[in-house]
């Protein structure tokens, strides 16, 4: 190792850097005796970054080059910027000594195509081969699948990763092929197969032999960009939701477009990244799969994009005052989870409080349950009846949003861990 | 007023309950030895400190609540917070004399008020698990210093066990003055009569660093500073995730 490592990281984490997976959570690869590493439990993120994202993993490139020229991707051939490439052995290294300083919880490996697809898989497998297998090493590993790789790859990865990813970037097809003429759907979603299929069969496998290997115990994620295209939230979401049919699918994540390639003009000019859409589809992602909304209930042909202003469960809340208000003392679970304002956490906390005492506004503030937005939607022992119902939706939204002009300023980025309340 | 006064343990203050039972005299105050007894009180008792006794009530605890909830009772001790002590004591009274466990009551003041400390605790614990920083020194120890809110380290080691379990380190509590070593077999508190720079300062001489060590420190500053998004700074989400009381023993932030 040595100074010329410093130039390296510094333009390949660069590169990396768009790419906003960054959960090391879902697995369990627990630790083994006298060796380095534990991917047990929750992910955990050791620093933040200065634009508030979780830094968990070590995201890096093995190498910035790249034949492709997608016309959203700072790495394209077609740019003109310092391009590196990393030994095998030095971004090893840089792995096992940053881990052993606390500094991350594994790696996250992705890198451009330089040669063919296979030929750049490979040096990834070995990577991540050498990881395990030399240094003996039990954290955490996120590795890129690249297209157009073959399913020999795709298997070998699987066995020493923890989740795999292809990114599907653009929602739309159409799309996904103007800007980016060497890819199609067919390259993104071949890839994901087989590593379904890998998951599929190694499941098969340890339902015969306990010691079968197991493969990407975490399962596949990938990103889509949002606001390159004239794609709709509804576009996206029914992707997202089809997606996360198939069982090895774990996570979708959302990217607001950041035009790192003004000149190409194929692509919006935005001033900013679209923070604020972006967070709504996380919220709407979480809908998804923690409250049991369908795809329909959030996006359809009426409503065909998130509103910025309001949380997608308030949007549906008001869409359907009917369904309200919910008595806390009495509703289920999970008609307590569709109230605005309500999370998991909340939610849970009032099924166990109630069983104690019957819940007043009082005792509802007590376990810390936060009534903002909840009071238009519930009733409990002594609330006023001021519902939805009573005051209409249109006047309840106006109430809620009255203030928020500075709310979302500065809620640019919220991390989508916990903020569906 | 009644007050009793014990040694600031935890055991010791198992022992007060026991006693409290066998007096039936229960304490409005809690008072650690030598501490100022108030201008008027009624009785003073002082405890004197018995594994037997203090055994006894927590096995007593230990049929009446679940393991998380016991786990709690130890955790919010870690707290040290200046009255921690007393509001144990009423918990663990409650629990005795309860028909059943009163561990998710949160309309009991006394219930909710210990879950809140224990969150607390365990956000440090978390904390600490999150930014501590090995630093290797010349002799192949990996040294980590910082000063966290609560006495949380003992709650942190399982952790390092789990991770690094190939390497020597040393964590240690600036604050507190203590910490715990690794040898590569066992974990040990360790306490240091005479204190060298590094368990004063927190952070190792480059003199007896390991040669790489300031490289791989410059290596993951400048990690830091390029993988944030300079179209999405967010200064406000940066305090908010990384508070600004860490910053002082990151690495990254010292770049
Ligand atoms: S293939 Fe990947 S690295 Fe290459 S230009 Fe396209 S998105 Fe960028």
């Amino acid at each position: 190792m040595d100074e010329s490592v410093l130039n390296k990281l510094k333009i390949l984490a660069e590169s990396a850097k768009y790419d906003v997976s960054c959960a090391s959570s879902g697995t369990s690869r627990s630790h083994k005796k006298g060796q380095i590493g534990s991917a047990e439990g929750w992910g955990i993120c050791h620093s933040f970054a200065e634009d508030g994202r979780c830094i968990s993993l070590l995201k890096i490139m093995l190498t910035n080059n790249c034949i492709y020229d997608c016309a959203y991707c700072i790495n394209r051939r077609s740019n003109d910027l310092p391009r590196a490439t990393f030994s095998v052995t030095e971004l090893v290294n840089l792995t096992i000594e940053f881990y052993r300083r606390n500094y991350i919880e594994g790696l996250f490996l992705s890198s451009g195509v330089v040669r063919n697809p296979d030929y750049t898989m490979e040096r990834l497998v070995r990577v991540v081969k050498d990881l395990r297998q030399v240094y003996k090493f039990n954290g955490y590993i996120h590795m890129k699948s690249i297209p157009g790789a073959s399913q020999e790859l795709v298997n070998e990865a699987g066995l020493y990763a923890d989740r795999m990813s292809v990114n599907i970037e653009i929602p739309n097809e159409q799309s996904l092929q103007l800007l980016a003429p060497e890819k199609d759907f067919q390259s993104v979603f071949t890839p994901m197969r087989f590593i379904q299929q890998g998951m599929l069969q190694s499941a098969e496998d340890r339902k015969k032999y306990r010691h079968a290997p197991r493969f990407v115990p975490a399962g596949q994620s990938t990103q889509m960009i949002v606001g390159a295209t004239p794609d709709k939230d509804k576009d996206i979401l029914h992707l997202t939701s089809a997606l996360y049919k198939r069982p090895s699918m774990k996570r979708v994540y959302y990217s607001g477009f950041v035009p790192v390639n003004a000149y190409d003009h194929r692509l919006p000019a935005l001033k900013q990244p679209p923070l604020i859409r972006e967070n709504r589809l996380y919220q709407a992602d979480w809908l998804l799969r923690f409250y049991n909304f369908k795809v329909d209930e959030i996006v359809d042909d009426s409503y065909p994009d998130l509103d910025l202003e309001i949380d997608p469960k308030l949007a549906w809340a008001l869409r359907h005052p009917e369904a309200f208000p919910i008595d806390v003392n009495r509703a289920d679970y999970e008609m307590l989870l569709r109230v605005p304002g309500l999370g998991v956490k909340s939610a849970k906390m009032i099924v166990t409080a109630r069983r104690y005492s019957r819940l007043g506004t009082a005792q509802l503030k007590q376990i810390g349950v936060v009534l903002k937005k909840a009071q238009y939607f519930i009733t409990c022992h002594e609330l006023p009846t001021k519902t939805v119902n009573e005051l209409k939706p249109e006047n309840v939204r106006r109430i809620l949003t009255q203030r928020t002009n500075r709310k979302i300023d500065d809620g640019q980025l919220i991390i989508p861990f916990d903020f569906i309340n | 007023m009644v007050i009793f006064i014990y040694d600031k343990t935890f055991d010791g203050l198992l022992t007060a309950v026991f006693d409290a039972y066998s007096y039936k005299k229960f304490p409005d105050i809690l008072l650690g030895e030598g501490e100022t007894l108030p201008l008027f009180y009624d009785e003073s008792f002082t405890v004197t400190t018995d594994s037997e006794r203090s055994e006894r009530v927590w096995k007593g605890l230990q049929k009446k609540l679940s393991v998380p909830a016991l786990s709690q009772l130890t955790t919010c001790w870690l707290s040290e917070l200046p009255e921690i002590d007393l509001l144990l004591f009423r918990y663990i009274r409650k629990t005795i004399d309860a028909p059943r466990s009163i561990e998710l009551n949160f309309g009991d003041p006394d219930v909710l008020e210990l879950s809140k400390v224990f969150k607390q605790v365990k956000n440090e614990r978390l904390r600490v698990i999150q930014f501590l920083r090995f630093q290797k020194a010349a002799d192949g120890t990996y040294f980590a210093a910082l000063k966290p809110l609560y006495n949380v380290l003992s709650l942190v080691i399982p952790y390092l066990q789990d991770r690094f379990a190939d390497q020597k380190w040393l964590l240690y509590d600036l604050k507190r003055e203590y910490g715990y070593y690794y040898d590569l077999t066992t974990v040990t508190e360790v306490h240091f009569e005479q204190k060298e720079g590094h368990l004063l300062t927190g952070f190792l001489d480059e003199s007896i660093m390991d040669q790489d060590e300031k490289l791989f420190q410059q290596l993951w500053q400048t990690y830091f500073k390029t993988i944030a998004i300079k179209e999405r700074l967010n200064p406000k989400l940066h305090r908010q995730n990384l508070p600004a009381r860490f910053w002082k023993y990151l690495t990254e932030k010292r770049g």
